[in-house]
């Protein structure tokens, strides 16, 4: 059991680490701020939830579990709505 | 090499690199956001050396609070006609003194004998009758109080300072920003964040605070928290930043000192001598006084990143 969870762990945090590298990859090449935003949301949404997921069989108890799901929400609100203020401006601008 | 190592050395790499790209980045935007950066990579080395008051205090001021000082002060200097640059001779001057500085504090560091002398024992040992568990805090609050104190003081003198030095009217984040005047001025991606981060935030900062008597946490972290959300509000345009000149205002920024004196000048009175608990009601009368000082800090903090409003209906 604590073996799978382990192994689930390792292939979650590693997929998100990958979309994190993608993210980044994308926000340095690509051309434009949105086309940089969508990029860095896939990091911040996928990348930041797969190590969410990761993490979560590592926690010692239901209640860190639950902390480090909240946080995983206030994280992904708070980026969210920044990358949508962002691209808000962006288009606005002619 | 073991995982920490790795990590370590990583994180030693990308915090002098990003401590360089602040320090030598030509625009002042990159030089801030670097800084940012810095802030929470220092905030992780701290967690690393397992000192998370220290992490969050850094994470929160160090970095928070400071970075969106220097935001602020960005936007002020944008309009401001461009000073003389500084000659080679001043970057000289400062860049022998800031590296004379760093050398002088790792030679400091590295000639500590070995274990280091500490004071931890001493401090666990005395721990119990202050009712409180976490260390930090009872070093903080207890051991040290007077060093606190002045702490408040000083962040009070530095609001009084900014406020002084903004001699012209000045724009500042959240005062230029007019009230909401019908629903709509309320929509969008920032409403949605204000509206559902700001309430969870304020809960975080009083559960930071509360915490720190047994866990990390502090009313410094947990004032910065609050300090942050009542921007986000002022931002967003759902309220407006309270003119200095109220009263209620001014009580917020000094109610931390008042009781944390009072409190002080209780234990003299009671002859247990300045800034010391009686015994059994430590742990309520530090509870009181963070109560207060939590006010006061995230209200100081927030006007320090707000700056002097641009127009004050006060006289």
């Amino acid at each position: 059991m604590s073996l799978l969870a382990d192994i689930f762990s390792i292939a979650a945090i590693s997929a998100g680490a990958f979309f994190y590298l993608a993210g980044t990859v994308g926000l340095l090449r690509f051309p434009d701020t949105l086309c940089r935003l969508h990029a860095l949301t896939k990091a911040d949404n996928l990348g930041l939830g797969l190590v969410t997921a990761g993490l979560l069989p590592q926690m010692d108890s239901l209640a860190a579990a639950l902390k480090l799901i909240v946080i995983w929400i206030l994280v992904v609100a708070g980026g969210t709505s920044a990358t949508q203020i962002i691209a808000n401006r962006v288009t606005r601008k002619p | 090499m073991t995982p920490e190592t790795f990590f370590g050395a990583l994180l030693i790499i990308l915090i002098s690199g990003l401590g360089l790209v602040s320090v030598a980045a030509a625009d002042t935007f990159t030089a801030i956001l670097s800084f940012f950066a810095y802030g929470i990579l220092l905030s992780m080395a701290w967690m690393a050396l397992a000192a998370p008051d220290v992490a969050l205090t850094e994470a929160a001021l160090g970095s928070g609070v400071t970075g969106a000082l220097l935001l602020g002060a960005r936007a002020r200097l944008r309009n401001c006609p461009r000073a003389r640059p500084t000659g080679p001779a001043v970057k000289a001057a400062a860049a022998v003194l800031c590296a004379g500085l760093s050398a002088a504090l790792a030679a400091v560091v590295l000639l500590l004998p070995v274990p280091p002398p500490s004071l931890a024992p001493q401090v666990l040992e005395a721990l119990p009758p202050t009712g409180l568990r976490n260390p930090v805090t009872a070093v903080l609050m207890v051991f040290r109080g007077l060093d606190t104190l002045l702490e408040k003081v000083v962040l009070l003198l530095a609001l009084i300072g900014i406020y002084a030095l903004a001699a012209r009217p000045a724009e500042a984040v959240g005062t230029v920003t007019p009230p909401p005047l019908t629903p709509p001025a309320m929509a969008g991606p920032l409403a949605f964040l204000t509206r559902n981060l700001a309430p969870a935030g304020f809960i975080a900062g009083v559960y930071l605070f509360w915490v720190g008597a047994d866990e990390p946490g502090s009313a410094f972290a947990g004032g910065a928290l609050i300090s942050a959300m009542v921007l986000l509000v002022v931002i967003s345009g759902a309220a407006r930043m309270p003119g200095p000149g109220r009263p209620a205002v001014r009580l917020a920024t000094i109610l931390g000192i008042v009781v944390f004196l009072s409190v002080g000048f209780g234990g003299s009175i009671s002859g247990a001598g300045f800034l010391v608990f009686p015994p059994g009601l430590a742990k309520p009368l530090i509870v009181l006084i963070e109560v207060a000082m939590i006010v006061s800090i995230g209200a100081t903090l927030a006007m320090l990143v707000a700056g002097p409003p641009r127009e004050s209906k006060q006289p």
